[in-house]
């Protein structure tokens, strides 16, 4: 038991370290991960071939393909093209584009889900297509997406472990370097994975009370 | 002879192969009430809704206020996207299903709009807001959602929301057909008592004796054209075309209880 109290002395620091670069890396991908996957719906939706050719493309391509293939890619690729970013640039990069695929689908699903009555009133009262999407549409397709794309927050978060095969020092690779010091893989992966559950749960616990609050508001 | 209020000239849709509106002219007076009669695919809504562009008409011309638009394609008098919005702003529309926005309540639903667009300070909304709800009698549900009304009362706070940008003319397109009988009788006297402080109105509807007793006017449309207009007392009792006689025996005598009142 003693050693337990020992072990949070000697490493728990470090490890607190690493859990907020796992939330800075999360909370900026998923910022990236918005712009991309609602740009990505809306070009679907676009009276332009071309838009809806590019984001069908890329939809398509990164969820054809692994996300580590894609780090690789980002991180070690683009500097043949002159392209030189840093590990946590990459990592927030590959991570962000990887996920706003998805979070694409998501919201060409809640679109989808919104009766088109509803632009329909909005553009007879006087309204741009622009204020249109933004006051009254996405308001509403964040509400029925909201479990979604809490799933898909959770995901990325899990996801930011693949950034340690490029050198990113978050919580799996500072794992694995206090381990090849102290031998003891056992101790420190348990100790990476309560650590991942507590950060999930806490984003869980949020969306839940975000969620239970648009319940009532409608 | 003053020019129309509102004028429009030779309108022309297809949908495709289908032409829908064959050249379709129509004049209206300030203050006129305009009821618009004819089957479902006959045009009448299509019509309805090219007069402020939610069908953009493939030919045709259209004074109202300051705009006159001719939309044949290669006209340099076609509107532009925002003559098209400043337009829907001077004209109301009420739908048949209603459309308030369900994330906002009632009287967000209502001063939305005039914010937005009239540049109006929340304040000066939201009392004018809370004075149209008082009109029809919601002013007492103006922080409730619009999920927790009945489809009469959505459909009064609908007209409110047209209301609050007070238009110059208003457009209602079947707004009492998607509703329960007993719910249609509110929605008709809000609009009978709009007509009475001279609210232009022109309404496509089914209700043949809302049509008799509040327009000045009933159209009868017929595959695309307007077979027959005038005086609701001519028109919707002695019919010319023997169409019109089809139609009204059809709708007086087929029709479920709702939608006949006559």
């Amino acid at each position: 038991m003693s050693q337990l109290f020992v072990d949070i002395a000697l490493y728990g620091p470090g490890f607190m370290r690493a859990a907020w670069l796992v939330l800075w890396l999360t909370v900026l991908t998923i910022i990236v991960s918005w712009i991309c996957g609602l740009a990505a719906a809306l070009a679907q939706r676009s009276d332009y071939r071309i838009l809806r050719g590019i984001a069908g493309f890329y939809i398509w391509f990164i969820r054809g393909t692994p996300a580590l293939v894609q780090i690789f890619i980002i991180y070690f690729g683009l500097p043949q093209l002159g392209i030189r970013l840093s590990p946590f640039t990459a990592g927030v990069i590959a991570l962000g584009v990887n996920s706003g695929a998805y979070v694409a689908e998501i919201i060409r699903s809640g679109l989808s889900a919104i009766h088109k009555g509803q632009t329909e009133s909005a553009l007879a009262i006087g309204f741009s297509h622009a204020q249109t999407m933004r006051t009254i549409i996405l308001p509403q397709v964040f509400r029925i997406i909201l479990p979604s794309i809490t799933n898909e927050a959770i995901s990325t978060l899990k996801n930011t472990s693949l950034l340690s095969a490029i050198t990113v020092v978050e919580l799996t690779l500072y794992a694995q370097t206090l381990i090849s010091a102290t031998f003891r893989p056992f101790d420190f992966y348990i100790a990476v994975a309560v650590i991942y559950l507590a950060l999930t749960s806490v984003l869980t616990q949020l969306a839940n009370w975000l969620e239970r609050r648009y319940a009532r508001l409608s | 002879m003053t020019a129309p209020f509102l004028e429009l000239r030779e309108i022309r849709k297809s949908f495709g192969d289908n032409e829908v509106l064959k050249g379709v002219s129509l004049d209206v007076a300030q203050g006129e009430v305009v009821s618009i009669i004819g089957a479902s695919g006959s045009g009448k809504s299509t019509f309805l809704r090219s007069i402020n562009a939610m069908e953009m008409p493939q030919s045709g011309f259209m004074k109202f206020e300051g705009y006159s638009f001719d939309y044949r394609a290669e006209s340099r008098f076609h509107p532009t996207l925002a003559q098209l919005q400043n337009l829907r702003a001077e004209i109301g529309m009420v739908f048949q299903s209603y459309n308030l926005w369900p994330h906002m309540t009632v009287l967000q639903n209502v001063i939305h709009a005039p914010m937005m667009l009239r540049g109006q300070s929340k304040a000066d909304a939201t009392a004018e807001g809370e004075a149209l709800l008082s009109r029809i009698g919601l002013y007492e549900k103006r922080h409730s959602y619009p999920g927790r009304l009945s489809g009469g009362q959505q459909q009064r706070v609908a007209i409110a929301r047209a209301l609050a940008m007070k238009p110059k003319l208003m457009l209602f397109d079947e707004v009492t057909s998607a509703l329960d009988p007993e719910l249609v009788h509110e929605v008709l006297t809000l609009m009978a008592s709009l007509a009475a402080d001279g609210m232009t109105m022109l309404l496509v509807t089914h209700e043949i004796a809302f049509a008799r007793d509040v327009s000045n006017r009933v159209l009868f449309f017929d595959q695309g054209v307007m077979a027959e207009q005038g005086p609701p007392d001519i028109v919707l009792k002695n019919p010319e075309s023997p169409r019109l006689r089809q139609f009204l025996h059809r709708i007086l005598h087929d029709a479920p209880s709702s939608e006949v009142r006559a």
